[in-house]
Order: C-alpha cells, then structure tokens, then sequence
C-alpha cells in the first residue's frame, strides 16, 4: 500500500485501495482539495496513514471477528426501560452511562448536544415527566419508566412548537450548539409560568399566584441554566418574550432592541 | 468515570444496610454534584446505591412546623405551599441556588451533602486534605478569592457552597438520619456541618451509611420578616461570594427575635450570633443594622484574596436586614 517517494498526487489519487478512498471520505477531503492534501502527504505515503488508523480502531474494539459490530466493554450492566419522545426503549447498557451518552450514542438522538459534560452550560437540557434537568448528569440505570422529551420530540411532526418559530423568526442563535437545549428549557420554563412556579426575582414568594406573566428580567433569571457563547441573548430572550405573551414583536424593530443594564 | 455497581434500594432500610456494609459504596438521589465529581476522579465510588425510589418526598404539616422530605425536590420545595408561605426565606434561598434544571434534579438531603467547590479540591493535581487526608492545601498559598473567612484551618480553607443550609441554619431546622442498627437520630441543623479542624475530609457528622430522611423546620416567627441575599459574580448561577439569610421578629416596634446566617464564608453554614445578639430588643433602624453588620465581622480572619469578603459582608448584613424589614 505505501507509495514510493516518487508518486506524484494525481497517480497517488489514482491508486487509493478502498480503504483508503473511505478514509479521505471520512474526513471530508474531495476533489481539488483532495489532490492537494494527497501532494503535501507526499513521501510519507497515505498508506501509512491508513494502517494506523485501522490499527487504532482493531486496538479499540472487540477481536470478535464473526460480529459485525461490537460495543465496548459494558461493565456492570443495567437493563433500564423507559419512554423516548413517546416511543418505548429498552437497553442493556453500562451503569456509567449518563442520559446523555446514551441517547447519542445508543438512540441516534444526537439533538442534545455535549457541551461541557459537568453540568454547567445547559446544552444536554432534555425534559424528564415534565421537568427540564440536565441530561450529562443523569444516570440512565436511574430513568427506568420515566417519560424522556429531546429536542427531537418537541414538535408535533412538522408542527413546530411556538419556542422554536419564535427562535427562528428572532434569529436566537448564531452557531446553534446551545439551541436544542435553550429551547428544552425554555418550553419547560413556560409549563412553569403557568403554574406560578417563584424564581429568585419574585417580589413576594407569600403571594399566591396563578400563571405569570414574566418580564424580560425574569426569563434571563430562570433561562440562566443555558449558556449561548454566542452570545445571542437578546434574541433568545425576544423569542421566549414572544412565545410567552403570544405578542408578535417584530424582530427588527430598534425598538425590541435590548440594551444591556449592567445594573441588573 | 470508575466502574461501579449499581443497586436499587427498594426501602429506606435496606438502602442503608447496602451502604453501611459497603465502605466502597455511596447513596445516590438526584446525582448532580456526585456524577460531576466522579467525572472529575474526585469521587470514585464503587457501588452506588438509588435512593429515588424510596417513599420520602413528603412536605407536610409536623408539630407546628413542617416536615420536608430527604427526597423532595428542591423546586418542589420552594414552590411548595407551606413553604413559601410559612417559610419564604428557605424558598428564596433555594431559588438562589444553581439553575432550574439542577434544581429540578436536586433533592434537599443531597444539597445538605453537597461538597465544597473549592477548584483545589476539584483540580486531582492539586493538594488536598479534603480529597486526600494528609496532602496538604494549595489554597492556602493560593488563588484564595472564594474561601472562608471564619473558622478554618491550617488544614482547609474551603466554603460549604450550598444556599439552602444557609436558610436552614438560620431557621434552627433539624436532620433526621437513620442509621445501620435502623433506629433514627435527630441533629440541630448547626450541628450538622463540621469546621475544617483537623479533618477536613469529613464535611458533615453523618457516619457512613447514614441515611438523611427529613429536615425538619420548627414553627416559625419569621415569615414576614425575612431576605435571603445572595452577592455573586454574576447576576444568576453561580456561587455565592458571600450571602446572607436574615429573618426577624418584631413586636412593638423592637426586634424580639433575630437570625443572621452567612454562606460563601465558612467551611459551614456562619450563624452570626454576635450580630444577632446586637439586634435583640432594639428597633429596627439602620444603625442597629450597621452595628450587627459590624458585630459579624469583627472575628473575620481574611486572606490573601478574601479580604474584600469582610465590607461586602458588611454590607449584604445590612441589605439583607433592610430588605427583611420592607426598607429596600
């Protein structure tokens, strides 16, 4: 498979083993592009590459030649069934395995999204019987029968849920890492308006309340569990302002524009 | 994350049986801080026993006061009726904690287990002798902005960072934990956080494979007299710099009873007794206030970083107070 020192790029693309035309696939490298990164490989050969990067995946699973695929290690195993997006699941699946893990790399669902894995951006934000938590710090052998919402299932089919036309009619993000969990969060903050549900900012947690009607200073406040790097704040907090009261703002109107109060 | 065993306790008795015969082994509720610090190799347990199945998520009416379960939610706390109701000061400070989704997930016997965020304690680089007895402590030589400025040690400086036990502390609730020979004990919540000493790996005086079953709150004059004031970073999630639960009782235009409780400053939740003992049979009046603020801080030791903790607790004693009496 290795190249001589010779080989030009064009013969070298020419002669790629099936192995090899999958790995540049993989990584996302065509055409011209292609060519060139094969040119500056040059003398050390693609094949070399190549053989590495199957070693390392021989090294990384199973010797179990006769399975096509073969999962890590599972160490001491949990069978935990429960509901995903109203559909039944059951797994097998290592005790260590959080929420999260396991409904990215068990269910395909790959909607929430790993952000700081520690609890502190709001990312994994899912929905557990009606309450947002944080799916990276939630074991999944603690989920036996609970009902699980993603972002996956926050639609009704094509039906969008008023969070997310809102988020898109206010532009309320920019590289979207953080929008399936800001919009988990902000569909359950609304069930909890409703309810009357206090934040740090109640006046008067004594007063008893029906649904709320929040100010801009209370979304912030109770959307605090959701970090935008972005920082499209403004327009995440337009949106929910929006879904929430069911007043159509216009998104470019100077005067739906925040200015930042630093005295908040 | 270390390889664990994963039990699931169907009763409160069995669940402390598992852990009591199990050095190794550790309760887990709503997993928020202890998932966190197994991730991080701070915590390495291996057998986890799931409480969340067992029957203790009760708020009720007890005694006069009321009786909050180990397992209740901390958001179903705080917006529980009784509680904001006869109790606002605990869901204010509940509210200051964390964020809704932790909240959510949190129960109150695992926020009073809670441990320091102390990033030394964090950092498995770094000397510790919270996580490993005998190591040492970076932070004392170190970036020590966030730690206690009472009762710490040549041992540990680290803070308790929990808001809740800060409004417990203050409202004098009391723990109830069951134990391996299945019989229960009640300990006055000041007693329940441990100063650092000369062992600061034990927070708490929870012997291993103590269950906590319920905080009890005794009836209470406080309800409408009360702020719970958290100073911080930034405006919503994170940990307190220095807070303060104030919560009084007026009659005839004198303070008949008062309570002032610190957080951010110790290795435990700070009753500020001598501030509390100035307030005693005088008028509510912002003098009086300055002159508890100022009783508090007298027996502050700062250090290199933390100096500034002593005039920001000066002045959240005050705010706290003025805003517990409708003056702010």
């Amino acid at each position: 498979m290795a190249f001589e020192e010779n080989d030009v790029a064009l013969d070298a693309d020419q002669q790629m083993t099936a192995d090899e035309e999958a790995l540049l696939d993989e990584l996302g490298i065509f055409g011209e592009s292609r060519r060139k990164f094969l040119g500056q490989l040059g003398g050390v050969g693609l094949g070399a590459l190549v053989l590495q990067v199957l070693a390392e995946e021989k090294a990384l699973a199973f010797s179990d030649s006769e399975t096509a695929y073969v999962a890590p290690a599972v160490e001491n195993p949990v069978t935990v069934s429960f509901t995903v997006n109203g559909a039944k699941k059951s797994l097998e699946l290592d005790s260590r395995m959080t929420l999260l893990d396991a409904l990215r790399e068990r269910l395909g669902l790959t909607g929430s999204k790993k952000g700081c894995d520690h609890g502190q951006c709001g990312a994994c934000t899912v929905i557990i019987d009606g309450r947002r938590v944080l799916a990276c710090l939630t074991l999944t052998a603690q989920c036996e029968a609970k009902s699980v919402t993603t972002i996956e299932g926050i639609a009704k089919g094509t039906d969008l849920h008023a969070i997310q036309t809102a988020f898109i009619k206010h532009d309320a993000f920019q590289c979207g890492f953080c929008t399936p969990g800001q919009i988990c969060s902000a569909v359950a903050l609304m069930q909890e308006a409703k309810n009357g549900e206090a934040s740090y900012l109640t006046a008067n947690v004594r007063q008893k309340t029906g649904a709320l009607q929040l100010s801009d200073d209370e979304i912030r406040e109770r959307m605090s569990g959701n970090l935008c790097r972005c920082g499209a704040y403004p327009n995440i907090v337009a949106a929910i302002r929006e879904a929430h009261t069911g007043k159509a703002t216009d998104p470019m109107a100077i005067s739906q524009m925040e200015v930042h109060d630093a005295t908040v | 994350m270390r390889p664990f065993k994963f039990t699931q306790a169907a009763d409160a008795g069995s669940a402390v049986q598992a852990v009591s015969f199990n050095a190794g082994a550790k309760f887990i509720a709503g997993g928020s801080n202890l998932l966190d610090l197994m991730k991080e190799g701070v915590e390495n347990p291996t057998e986890l026993v799931d409480i969340t199945r067992l029957n203790l998520t009760q708020i009720k009416s007890a005694g006069g006061g009321v009786s909050i379960g180990a397992l209740a939610k901390n958001t179903d706390t705080a917006n529980h009726p009784l509680i904001r109701q006869d109790y606002p000061l605990l869901t204010q400070a509940i509210l200051a904690g964390a964020s809704a989704q932790i909240r959510n997930m949190a129960t109150n016997g695992g926020n009073l287990l809670q441990r320091t965020r102390c990033s030394y304690f964090y950092d498995v680089a770094m000397q510790c002798n919270k996580r490993e007895p005998g190591t040492g402590c970076a932070a004392i030589g170190g970036i020590n902005r966030n730690h206690a400025i009472f009762g710490a040690s040549d041992k540990c400086i680290a803070v308790n960072p929990s808001d809740m036990s800060v409004a417990l502390a203050a409202l004098d609730a009391v723990v109830k934990v069951r134990g391996a020979d299945g019989k229960e004990r009640s300990i006055p919540f000041t007693d329940f956080h441990r100063l650092p000493g000369d062992a600061p790996e034990k927070d708490n005086n929870l012997q291993h494979g103590e269950l906590i079953t319920s905080i009890e709150l005794p009836k209470s004059n406080f309800a409408s007299h009360s702020y719970y004031l958290k100073v911080r970073d930034r405006a919503s999630y994170a940990f307190a710099l220095v807070s303060v639960a104030a919560a009084l009782e007026l009659s005839g235009g004198k303070i008949k009873q008062a309570r002032i409780a610190m957080g951010g400053v110790a290795h435990k939740p700070w009753r500020a007794t001598e501030a509390e003992k100035v307030l005693i049979g005088k008028a509510a009046t912002e003098e009086n206030f300055k002159a508890a603020a100022d009783a508090a801080m007298k027996s502050a030791k700062p250090l290199e970083y933390n100096k500034f903790k002593i005039e920001l607790g000066k002045r959240a004693i005050v705010l706290a107070l003025r805003r517990a009496t409708g003056k702010a």
